[in-house]
């Protein structure tokens, strides 16, 4: 959790840049050609009208599905060939629009699945050097409850995820993210089907984050959200980026207004 | 009652045996979703392997190396763990009923392997007079299987443990991340291919052990042992224990191998004669029976799974 502080500076070098991502399922282009640089500490927006592709180009980010064309440079690294688990270690952690919780595990064990090279991960050192394993699962833990009580699910850390409400879940995936202090966090939807009372603290917790240094890249229909949190933003539609830039140049821009019919919520 | 007792040792023995390899397979599905179909076929590595080395040496077959007891069993952990790893670095990209199928085939493949491939395994009529160290330790049956249930307890009672510390831990927990979903786990950074691997690997050692010891306790292997009967015998224990908890699958062997040779005593009893010989099909039928009643009236079996998973992860 505690993440060296770098300042938003917003025209700092990038640390995920994309140019010419493309992925097509049988004729239809869902992503065409997408390009975008997103700025270290930075809290990207991506909007745009249902089935635009931004699930898709977060799939393709997290090596989910395999982009036809094009490159995806993580800091120095590229990472458009590596397999999910390595996009991951590399420093790119990704949440799902519909939450992926491994549901019969406790809360606490979902969160603490995450951390990469646990000695204990390795089955050996669990019969040959318990004490080691011991010692580690303690820091684990006690790290994984600091986040679960940050990600307000304290009450719930015992129970199974499946028991969980729909907005406890999209916290849940908040909370697995950050267990591994990864260089840019992609958020499909985080505020979705979460009452409003949640979502202002949700939207808190993303700035305070931001603030601590983590760098967002956030899928989100709420335009307020959107609006208020996010810059850059870019907008997606029928798989093309139509528009990079900042929240009121989003309002006037006549390719964005038009992908929305006119009226930008 | 000395019958009744010298029944019980025996029966225990069995028992006890089958339960390893309930062990492992509880590893594999039970934890990991691995649908292993082809127990029968890594048994029978196991008791072959067991059977070489430990046998006597003879004419125009190879093997025989006499080596002791202690060595068979682990030579035949290591090659039936070499053999999941063939097989596993081939089948372990197919999932679900793909995987079934695969290992399903593969068992067969094995058994028929054993059955013809006459230099090494004997062919039909397999190998006989494998020595039990317990007839060289004790006088007389029931001494001497009695030792042989000590020995076995002893060698279960480890792989038993060794199973808890391993999968109450963080690489049991990268196990059932993996089952309950592989996608959501890679994309957390866990790689599912070398966890599946390691998985069904360390699954199939312990099915080899239980082939090991069960031929080392009846002095021979055939390939008449190892059909598919084994692979769903083994199967409908764990789902009565419990899948994914260990002392689920031990009970569950003790329950299921008693159902088992209870029916075919009664079968052997009552049933007339001219169809006694359908009287494996009967048992079998039961079992069947036992295993459909159980996935509807209790499909966690006995003893459920624990939703924590490491120890150091309780409240
Ligand atoms: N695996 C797939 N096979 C075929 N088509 C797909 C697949 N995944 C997505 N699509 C299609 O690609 C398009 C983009 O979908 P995507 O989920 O990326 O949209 P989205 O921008 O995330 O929309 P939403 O805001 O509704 O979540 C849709 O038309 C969808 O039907
Ligand atoms: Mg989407």
């Amino acid at each position: 959790m505690a993440k060296h502080a770098v300042m938003a500076n917003k025209e700092s070098q990038p640390v995920l840049r994309l140019s010419g991502v493309s992925k097509s399922f049988g004729g239809f282009t869902a992503v065409d050609n997408v390009s975008f640089d997103l700025p270290n500490g930075a809290i990207g927006g991506l909007i745009g009208p249902n089935g635009a592709g931004k699930t898709t180009l977060f799939n393709t980010l997290a090596g989910m599905i395999e982009a036809d064309s094009g490159q995806v440079v993580l800091g120095e690294t590229p990472i458009h060939d590596l397999p999910p688990h390595q996009i991951f270690t590399a420093g790119l952690a990704r949440t799902f629009q519909i939450p992926r919780p491994f549901q019969e595990m406790t809360v606490l064990e979902n969160v603490m699945t995450v951390p990469a090279s646990q000695a204990g991960e390795q089955f050996w050192n669990n019969i040959l050097r318990p004490r080691k394993v011991a010692r580690e699962e303690q820091a684990n833990r006690e790290q994984a409850l600091s986040i679960i009580d940050f990600c307000d699910l304290t009450r719930v850390r015992g129970d199974a995820a499946a028991s969980l409400s729909g907005g406890q879940l999209k916290l849940l995936e908040l909370a697995r993210v950050l267990m591994a202090d990864p260089k840019v966090i992609l958020l499909d939807e985080p505020a979705a089907g979460i009452n409003p009372s949640l979502m202002v603290t949700l939207v808190d917790k993303i700035v305070e984050l931001n603030k601590r240094g983590y760098t967002f890249l956030i899928i989100e229909h709420n335009m307020e959200v959107v609006m208020s949190i996010c810059d850059p933003i870019m907008v997606m539609a029928q798989g093309k980026l139509i528009y990079r830039g900042d929240a009121e140049g989003a309002r006037r821009d006549p390719a964005v207004l038009d992908a929305y019919l006119g009226d930008l919520p | 009652m000395t019958g009744v007792i010298s029944y019980l040792v025996f029966f225990l023995i069995l028992a006890l045996i089958l339960s390893i390899a309930v062990l492992g397979l509880n590893l594999q599905w039970g934890f990991t979703g691995l649908f292993n179909a082809g127990v029968a076929g890594f048994i029978a590595v196991g008791a072959y392997v067991m059977a070489i080395l430990t046998g006597p040496a003879r004419d125009a077959v190879f093997g025989g190396f006499g080596l002791p007891f202690a060595v068979g069993l682990i030579g035949a952990m290591v090659a039936a763990g070499f053999a999941a790893l063939l097989v596993g670095l081939v089948t372990l990209r197919l999932k679900g009923e793909y995987l079934a199928v695969a290992t399903f085939g593969i068992a067969v493949t094995i058994q028929l392997v054993c059955l013809n491939w006459e230099y090494v395994t004997g062919g039909t009529l397999g190998l006989i007079s494998i020595p039990n160290p317990a007839r060289a330790l004790a006088d007389g049956p029931l001494a001497q299987n009695t030792l042989y249930l000590l020995i076995v307890v002893l060698v279960g009672s480890l792989a038993f443990w060794c199973f808890e510390r391993i999968v109450q831990s963080p690489w049991g927990r990268m196990l059932k991340a993996i089952r309950e979903d592989e996608e959501a786990a890679a994309s957390l950074g866990k790689n599912p291919t070398r966890i599946r691997l390691e998985s069904f690997v360390i699954g199939c050692m312990a099915m080899g052990l239980s082939g090991a010891l069960y031929v080392g306790f009846i002095g021979y292997v055939s390939p008449s042992d190892f059909l598919p009967i084994v692979t769903f015998q083994i199967w409908t224990m764990l789902i009565v224990g419990g899948s994914a908890n260990n002392r689920g699958a031990v009970l569950g062997a003790i329950i299921v191998w008693a159902v088992w040779t209870t029916s075919g005593f009664v079968i052997s009893k009552l049933v007339p004669t001219e169809i006694q010989a359908q009287g494996g099909a009967m048992q079998a039928i039961l079992i069947g029976l036992i295993l459909v009643l159980m996935l509807l009236g209790r499909p966690r079996g006995l003893i459920g799974e624990r939703i924590s998973v490491s120890r150091h992860a309780r409240f």
